[in-house]
């Protein structure tokens, strides 16, 4: 599987890393070369210096040829842009994104744009736990 | 009407000032505190302070009963958002979103975005226009973002001078709908009439045929 991903931080390097290993093409993109320090040295992938909200760098990441698209830098409306530009200009098939704001990931997911608040669902672990404790 | 301008900043002050003139009803939702205290120096009290991307402050600013909402905000795709949370959450009838990178005009115009305003390529084209060897100036594009309005000028080294309108082949799509000379009042050109340094043409044309319009009229590209 050929995999894009946008924003190489603590998620995006980690994501793209364990893709790697289990043999997937990655691409990732990030802003700033220093992200790309998070990779490990036996990356295979393409560490590419660009931005995901822009088509041409999309398109040397080889999104025109990718199965997915996973969007994950810190900023909620860039994760949202690049994706909706992803699936409605270059007709990616499996478009990810994270949304840390709850309300907003609803009214996407309305619209149907894959989306994963990681607020809602770290809460939901933490309430998990502190229930079956007590 | 009822109008929500998200972004406090230069340009949504003097937007909310015009358009409360022409007796509308504006809320203005900013981020920051200190533009907020700018606006109400400025204005009044006709602003919320809030993140415009966010469902609960849309809601508090009655988004749900606009008109028309209009997004200003610095950051292209955070104008993106809240027009799409106006559009798909709120039912908005009509999306304004400022752009400053051109390349996403076409992008969020995909996007759903009823209008889309890129200011970069306006100042570009107005600056591109008082440069004196330049003789094409897009003056208004239509609807159907298929045709536009252009100005041709005549330059005073242009080949077609002393050639008949009758010699001029314009491109598929155009017509010639008023000719400007000096002072005169402006004409409808007809087969006969002579081209003449310093004439402009109001024509219109389809938005990817400006080129060979100007090609057409002038001699010159």
């Amino acid at each position: 599987m050929k995999i894009v991903i946008m924003g190489c931080g603590r998620v995006g390097a980690r994501l793209a890393t364990m893709l790697d290993s289990e043999g997937h093409e990655v691409s990732i993109l990030d802003k700033y070369t220093t992200s790309f320090a998070r990779l490990p040295e036996n990356f295979k992938g393409q560490a590419l210096l660009g931005n995901g909200l822009d088509e041409e760098d999309l398109r040397k990441a080889g999104i025109e040829e990718a199965n997915a698209f996973v969007a994950v830098t810190q900023a909620d409306n860039s994760n949202i842009m690049a994706g909706q530009i992803a699936r409605e200009i270059f007709g990616v098939k499996k478009v990810l994104c994270r949304i840390y704001d709850p309300l907003r990931r609803d009214v996407y997911a309305m619209l149907g744009l894959e989306a994963i608040s990681p607020t809602s669902v770290v809460a939901n672990l933490f309430k998990e736990s502190l229930e079956s404790e007590f | 009407m009822y109008i929500v301008i998200v972004g406090g900043g230069q340009l949504g002050r003097h937007l909310a000032k015009a358009l409360i003139a022409e007796g509308h009803e504006i809320l203005i939702v900013e981020k920051d505190k200190d533009h907020c205290r700018t606006i109400a120096n400025s204005i009044g009290s006709v602003f919320v302070n809030g993140d415009g991307c966010e469902t609960a402050v849309l809601a508090n600013a009655g988004v749900n009963r606009a008109d028309m909402f209009i997004s200003v905000a610095a950051y292209d795709e955070d104008n993106l958002i809240a027009c799409q949370v106006a559009k798909y959450r709120f039912n908005v009838p009509h999306t304004i979103c400022r752009v400053r990178n051109p390349k996403n005009e076409e992008i969020f115009k995909k996007l759903g975005i009823d209008t889309v305003v890129c200011s970069t390529k306006i100042i570009l084209q107005y600056i591109e226009e008082q440069v004196p060897s330049n003789s094409l100036s897009h003056l208004t594009t239509f609807k159907d973002s298929v045709s536009e309005l252009v100005s041709i000028r005549i330059l005073e080294d242009s080949p077609t001078i002393g050639h008949t309108i009758r010699d001029i082949k314009m491109p598929e799509g155009s017509e010639l709908m008023l000719l400007i000379r000096g002072c005169e009042r402006p004409i409808k050109p007809q087969e006969n009439t002579e081209i003449a340094s310093g004439d402009q043409f109001i024509v219109v044309g389809l938005v990817e045929n400006a080129d060979k319009v100007r090609f057409a009229l002038t001699g010159l590209f």
